[in-house]
């Protein structure tokens, strides 16, 4: 998120300082209000839309969480979500303890959770940032294996595969209210998902955290000028497994259970997943990723059972094409948007979508019918797929399928070249406009 | 007692071999290029899969050929295709796109083979008792299962310390312009080593497909193992890796036959803990019970006491 400062010199009556103040936070005060209005939009103001907002709230902190190592610190986790669940049981057991008569109110449940996220991050940490990079992936997927099983070791804590419930009512209202409606969660886990990104923007801004892209960058050069790496690490990974910790007390609120798949190495996975493909780079682009994956999922996985072999390709493509992200994909048209040849840019893409589209469509029937006939053969062969009709057991939509995804791969390959074109004509332009001073 | 021990003694050895086989071609890879192949134990899957079509179509000794060429063929257009494209973004986005294929490869066998298990049983020629010990037989692909690791271990060893290309392949990790200067092929190289680390784990595969379950978790069930061996071992090192393989297989296959847990070491000397004390749960764990874990707390105090591994012969 880029810093805006206001231009003029600080005003000083009350007013201006006021205005400046909110100037100066304008993008923090746009999210809050897009915060508070979200639930009542048409079409996100059922229990249904406000329960899908709720869980991208928790995935955003979490992976807000996540990319204090990944994009900040350059520390690749495999085993995340160990704060995240090992802070969703604290919270559960903390909302149990009100349950049976402690006077505190639901909305601090989530400071337990992130209590225990700090305290199993500098515990874990203590041994994990001992090392970084390839040697640091692997312990953290070894220490995710590890809480994984001892979940089911000790049932008295973990309860085993069914988890621990408990209820969200339990405890004494607050002005009335009790927090039974998913509007009141909603509510709960927007306040503490805009404190805690609050608090990770600030962070970054931080010494420390400015050390943490030091150790990124250069640790030789850091641990040179004195510092000492592995402190800095630790201190970074402490931070995400508090706020970690803290998403996993939001997903106790908001589910009233929490069980052994809240520390899976699948979880750790998920969160992986929306942060890069989010973008790791910019502060807003995990959140990207944690809104777009959560929607994704939550939609997708009711239509599909391919859904994870989608999210996959999405993942490598990201990779292999776009490995700034989708928050890198937007910045980097921020350049030439201003430009007379963006249009051209924008009539490129639309050329080079169309046999994108055919591609794709090609590549969807081909997996949806191997998914019927290998995994669901009881269904028999004949499916809807959107709206068409197809039999996987005749050779023709086979055939059909992979005419439309060799002939569209074809064609759009044939499409980059206008894409190219269009597109370093608009850099040119934006280039020779940035040089002759007219803009900024 | 000395049943137990011996027959232990003896899955151990098995275990550990088999951890062995998947580690090999890991290791190859990861001490001759650097890169940490997350999509290893999913190669070692195919493997599993591929012998499994392949020894329906045209019987096992063919499949077990045919399986690793394959995986071998699918390696070395991963590296030609995806990872070398990767390579200069870091070490960080090699991890995360093998990662990716791990994904990947588990629902695209998902796709053709379905979700449960398939029948993958063991083909008549090589299921027959090599010989009997306290009244159990061992059977006779296991045998070959031991006689594959040995001789993988035999020809790692020999190719890279022994050959010409082997020396070629390590001056190609460390300096790779000098050795493109003289005239060599590096990225074809690194393509012959991508290719050769994934046939070795399609290998395993065949053989492992036998005794553990062919199934899409395979891989998933597998992998985070075959990283403790390759840490423990010492990353990159051939001979660490044996050492690590046996050591966590014979660990892991005794801890299985202890009955014991904290509890009964600590009434046996003398402390009474109470029913309701808050760790009373902690120490009523069975040993047998926590055998999953094992190879991570080895992991986690190796990384305290020795952080380089057994055979390392640097930190990493």
């Amino acid at each position: 998120m880029t810093e805006t400062r206001a231009a003029a010199a600080p005003p000083m009556t009350r007013s201006g300082v006021a205005i400046h103040w909110a100037n100066r936070h304008k993008h923090w005060l746009t999210a809050a209000l897009v915060l508070l209005v979200l639930p009542h939009v048409p079409g996100l103001n059922s229990d249904f839309g406000r329960s899908l907002l709720s869980q991208m709230g928790i995935a955003a902190v979490f992976a807000l969480s996540f990319n204090v190592l990944l994009g900040q610190t350059g520390l690749l986790s495999f085993g995340h979500a160990v704060y995240f669940g090992l802070g969703g049981y604290a919270a559960i057991h903390f909302m149990r303890a009100i349950d049976h008569g402690l006077p505190l109110p639901v909305p601090l449940v989530p400071l337990a959770g992130a209590a225990a996220g700090l305290l199993f991050g500098v515990l874990f940490g203590s041994v994990t940032t001992r090392r970084a990079g390839t040697i640091f992936a692997l312990i953290t997927l070894g220490i995710g294996e590890l809480v994984y099983a001892a979940t089911f070791m000790l049932p008295a804590y973990f309860g085993g595969e069914e988890g621990i419930t408990a209820s969200r009512t339990g405890g004494p209202a607050v002005l009335g209210i009790n927090f039974g409606s998913q509007l009141q969660v909603y509510y709960i886990i927007a306040v503490w998902a805009l404190i805690a990104a609050l608090l990770m923007h600030a962070f970054i801004r931080t010494p420390v955290g400015r050390m943490c892209n030091a150790v990124r960058d250069n640790p030789e050069r850091a641990a040179f000028v004195g510092y000492n790496t592995q402190r800095v690490r630790l201190f970074a990974f402490s931070v995400a497994g508090m706020f970690a910790g803290l998403a996993g007390g939001l997903h106790a609120i908001n589910y009233e259970i929490v069980a052994a798949d809240s520390v899976s190495a699948l979880r750790s996975g998920t969160v992986l997943l929306m942060t890069y493909i989010g973008g790791v780079g910019h502060f807003v682009g995990p959140v990207i990723g944690a809104v777009i994956l959560t929607w994704l999922q939550v939609s997708l996985s009711g239509y599909t059972s391919a859904w994870l072999l989608y999210l996959g390709v999405f993942f490598i493509m990201t990779i292999l094409f776009a490995p700034s992200g989708l928050a890198g994909l937007i910045v980097m048209h921020g350049p030439i948007v201003h430009t007379k040849a963006f249009w051209r840019v924008l009539r490129a893409y639309a050329i080079a979508l169309v046999p994108a589209v055919f591609m794709a469509v090609g590549a969807v029937l081909a997996i949806e019918m191997s998914y019927r006939v290998s995994t669901q053969p009881e269904l028999g062969t004949r499916m809807r797929i959107v709206w068409i009709t197809v039999d996987a057991a005749s050779p023709w939509p086979w055939i059909a399928a992979i005419a439309l995804l060799a002939g569209g791969f074809h064609v759009f390959r044939k499409t980059w070249p206008i894409v190219a074109a269009a597109w370093n004509r608009a850099t040119d332009e934006a280039g020779a406009v940035n040089t002759a001073g007219q803009r900024r | 007692m000395l049943e137990l021990t011996t027959v232990s003694l003896l899955n151990g050895v098995v275990y550990g071999l088999l951890l062995f086989m998947l580690t090999s071609g890991l290791t190859l890879i990861f001490s001759m290029m650097g890169v940490l192949n997350f999509a290893h134990a999913s190669v070692f899957m195919l493997g599993a899969y591929l012998s499994y079509q392949f020894g329906r179509w045209v019987g096992f000794w063919p499949a077990l050929v045919i399986a690793p060429l394959l995986c071998g063929l699918i390696g070395a257009a991963i590296e030609r295709y995806g990872l070398r494209h990767v390579h200069k973004s870091g070490h960080v986005a090699e991890i995360l796109f093998t990662f990716g294929l791990a994904y990947l490869i588990e629902e695209l066998v998902t796709m053709v083979w379905g979700r449960n298990a398939v029948a993958n049983s063991v083909p008549p020629s090589i299921d027959f008792s090599l010989f009997s010990l306290f009244d159990s037989s061992f059977p006779a692909y296991k045998g070959l299962m031991m006689a594959i690791s040995v001789a993988m271990f035999v020809f790692l060893y020999l190719a890279l310390k022994h050959t010409r290309i082997g020396l070629v392949i390590q001056a190609a990790l460390t300096h790779p312009q000098m050795v493109s200067a003289l005239g060599h092929d590096v990225p074809g190289v690194f393509v012959l080593v991508f290719a050769v680390g994934s046939a070795l784990a399609g290998l395993a595969g065949v053989i492992g497909g036998f005794m553990l379950l062919t199934q899409p978790t395979l891989a998933h069930a597998v992998g985070p193992i075959v990283f403790v061996v390759v840490v423990v071992g010492g990353l990159g090192s051939l001979a660490g890796a044996l050492v690590a393989s046996m050591l966590i297989g014979l660990l892991q296959t005794f801890a299985v036959a202890v009955d014991y847990s904290l509890l009964d070491l600590l009434r046996a000397s003398g402390f009474a803990v109470a029913r309701s004390s808050p760790l009373y749960d902690f120490y009523s764990i069975k040993v047998a019970t926590a055998a999953p874990i094992v190879p991570y707390l080895l992991l986690v105090l190796m990384l305290i006491v020795r952080p380089r591994g057994l055979m390392g012969k640097r930190d990493v």
